[in-house]
């Protein structure tokens, strides 16, 4: 091909790229493989053809780590993507990077993009939200631990419902126990679970500043009383049976899945998945248990799961186009959609409604449970979040610390002592880079 | 006699190894640099705020027992996974030798763990080792042993030792069974004749004259060990159960790249640098004595 050629094609294709540019595009970095990310994919192409100014971009980056690492690289290289979303764990390196993020409750005042709060169940968004109630990030994927049972081991055992309280848990263990069943309950996320959510479902503060929400200089108090009550009962529990420790993260499901155990502690959007590991058994799911000596009517639960950042560093036209998908987002029949096919909480109250008016939660029962639970009670400063930096490490040692008490190797008051002590160090250590 | 080469333009040996140093300085001393730099800085994610710190995240290091934990727990596992990897593919290379008929069937099959990616490797062996489904699981129960990895440490220990192991085989068998070839046959034939068994033949001849291969085997095995195994450590225990299963390595990886804490991962390279540099230097020093080439 001559040169003659040669330019001819790159003018048509300058053109014919130049023609497709007419719509602002707005880079979206998210880190949901499978069948989330085809979801992903068709929510930003259902949104790219209703309009016609504004062309959304979904990348897949990889796992929630490799997400944010990718987007710090970019930003420190000034290649971040307009939309970046980021696991709970880094709220706080977020919040904290002033000069990195658009809050979200600005970028809307900022592009006039209609925005009330108030449509949002403030138990989800409470999570990503400053101690004055403005909304920094906006909330995405979320869920919250929930029981589930097996009921046909229930059946066996003869136990008409699901308990409701740790020491109901302890009775129906020991009747399944009794029945055949060779451990009670396990539990999946066990720092999420058991630390963060016990002390919101029972309204018991995990650290002070309300969590962390008020400041940096919050200190870790899990190892008072209520907490260490009751990791020492799951420690007794577990050299009886009651309680079995299945591995961190969710690796403890297969104890729920092979029958072993007839309960799990686990996110609400893995409800799909238990029913397709175990097709032919009857699960059940319903609310968290809550300590009856601490707490008459439980507090809701934390969420878990990733919220969309908007990123500074791009020019007004595609912050427009961030707000405007930010508001379709939240749209009621794109949230029902999304938590109807992803089992991830509704971030509205019309999109939960919808769903209700749909009759989805009868078809499907056992959906609406963690809707309930995080709507049933106004949420109070111990039960709206955590926030806490450098909260990777601070899981990892809780979940050394933990992981030494069910062995055997530590009691309760010394694993949950060391485990305040070193993450504290983490904390003051987060302290100092945050000026 | 040998006499000194010469060069008589005095830029050109410098032209000559300059490829060889750019690559150097690139991929190594710069990088180096910059861990060396990072560890004595004290800064958020982002880079936003950056302090000086001096030697402060090295001596919390120190000061933390669990890290010093993790030296034993490193010690413990490469010393593992280089031994057994190195042993069970020297058996294999011998009987590989041997072969007459599918040779090069066997080879290839023996040789594919290598091309599996770590993170693969441990979600299979994960899944051999699972205490509730695992094959493995199933067949030690038959000797007794309640296996749980996701408790006893031990256990945990031996998983990722064989994981990694496993994958490593594939490699030092290529080297070993490429060195077995190179021994020349005649030695043999000579020791045959004057009636000494294939096992006597193996320690008496083939493993003296491969010494070379055993000892770059060995080094590398180490490096593997101390390095590349994260990912495997990453996808089975996560460090757990405890802090049974982590590895100076992992505790890098874990920090740096999901914990975002550059400092400190950036402190605990330069200790493993340093750690390895050492390692290396003393297997020249001491164990190369005793390599004939």
């Amino acid at each position: 091909m001559s040169i003659k050629h040669l330019s001819a094609v790159a003018v048509a294709s300058a053109l014919l790229s130049h023609s497709v540019q007419a719509k602002t595009e707005v880079e979206w970095w998210h880190a949901m493989g499978g069948a989330l990310g085809q979801k992903v994919n068709e929510i930003a192409a259902d949104f790219n053809a209703g309009q016609s100014e504004y062309e959304i971009k979904p990348v897949y980056k990889g796992s929630y780590a490799e997400t944010m690492t990718s987007a710090i690289a970019a930003f420190r290289a000034k290649q971040q993507p307009a939309i970046v979303q980021v696991f709970e764990v880094g709220t706080a390196t977020m919040m904290g990077a002033k000069q990195v993020i658009y809050p979200v409750h600005e970028l809307m005042e900022d592009t006039k993009e209609p925005f009330d709060s108030g449509h949002y169940l403030s138990a989800v968004t409470g999570y990503y939200t400053t101690s004055d109630g403005k909304m920094v990030s906006m909330p995405f994927n979320s869920s919250t631990p929930v029981l589930y049972y097996n009921k046909d081991m229930f059946k066996k055992a003869g136990i008409e419902s699901a308990p409701k309280t740790w020491k109901e848990m302890e009775q129906v263990s020991k009747q399944l126990i009794a029945s055949g069943a060779q451990c009670g309950f396990s539990t999946t996320w066990q720092s999420w679970t058991q630390i963060e959510n016990f002390g919101a479902r029972n309204n018991v503060a995990m650290a002070s500043n309300n969590n962390g929400f008020d400041g940096f200089d919050s200190e870790f108090q899990f190892n008072r009383e209520p907490f260490v009550k009751h990791i020492e009962r799951l420690q007794k529990w577990s050299e009886s049976g009651i309680f079995k420790y299945g591995g961190r993260q969710s690796s403890g499901m297969p104890l729920f899945y092979t029958q072993e155990c007839a309960m799990t502690m686990g996110s609400s959007a893995g409800l799909s998945g238990i029913q397709e590991s175990m097709a032919g058994v009857d699960v059940g799911v319903a609310e968290l248990p809550y300590d009856d000596t601490l707490i008459m009517k439980p507090q809701n639960t934390i969420i878990g799961g990733a919220s969309l950042w908007a990123l500074r560093g791009h020019d007004s036209e595609q912050y427009k186009g961030v707000a405007q998908f930010f508001s379709y987002l939240s749209s009621a029949e794109v949230q029902a959609d999304w938590h109807q096919f992803t089992g991830y909480l509704p971030i509205t109250t019309e999109a939960y409604e919808l769903t209700q008016k749909e009759g989805f939660y009868d078809q499907n029962p056992g959906t609406d449970i963690a809707v309930l639970q995080m709507t049933s009670v106004e949420p109070t400063a111990n039960s709206k979040g955590v926030r806490f930096g450098n909260f990777l490490q601070v899981r990892d040692i809780i979940n050394q610390e933990l992981e030494a008490v069910w062995a055997g190797n530590k009691s309760a008051k010394q694993g949950l002592d060391d485990a305040v002590r070193l993450g504290n160090q983490q904390l003051r250590r987060f302290e100092r880079t945050q000026k | 006699m040998s006499s000194p080469v010469i060069f008589k333009n005095r830029y050109l040996p410098y032209a000559l190894i300059a490829p060889q140093l750019l690559i150097t300085i690139v991929f190594f001393i710069l990088p180096a640099g910059q861990a060396i730099f990072q560890s004595a800085q004290l800064e958020d994610a982002f880079g936003l705020s950056r302090e000086f710190v001096g030697l402060e995240n090295f001596i919390n290091l120190f000061n933390d027992s669990y890290y010093l934990e993790s030296f034993f727990t490193t010690l413990k596992f490469s010393v593992s996974v280089a031994v057994l990897a190195l042993v069970c593919a020297l058996i294999l290379s011998a009987f590989a030798e041997h072969i007459v008929r599918g040779a090069t069937f066997y080879r290839t099959f023996l040789i594919w763990p290598y091309a599996v990616a770590p993170v693969v490797a441990g979600s299979l062996w994960l899944f051999l080792f699972d205490p509730s489904i695992g094959v493995v699981t199933d067949m030690l129960e038959w000797f007794g042993i309640n296996w749980n990895p996701t408790l006893n440490g031990d256990h945990a220990m031996w998983m990722v030792i064989i994981t990694s192991t496993w994958k490593q085989i594939s490699y030092n068998f290529l080297f070993f069974l490429a060195a077995l070839q190179s021994v020349p046959k005649s030695l043999h034939e000579a020791a045959a004749i004057d009636g000494s068994g294939p096992i006597k033949r193996f320690i008496t001849i083939s493993f003296p004259l491969i010494s070379p291969t055993s000892f770059f085997l060995l080094v590398i095995n180490f490096v593997y060990a101390f390095f590349d195994t994260f990912a495997v450590i990453h996808a089975m225990t996560q460090g757990g159960p405890g802090n049974s299963t982590s590895t100076l390595v992992y505790k890098v990886y874990n920090d740096g790249f999901i914990g975002l804490d550059l400092g400190s991962s950036a402190a605990q390279s330069v200790i493993l640098m340093v750690l390895v540099a050492l390692l290396t230097v003393f297997q020249f020093k001491y164990v190369e004595k005793k390599v004939a080439y």
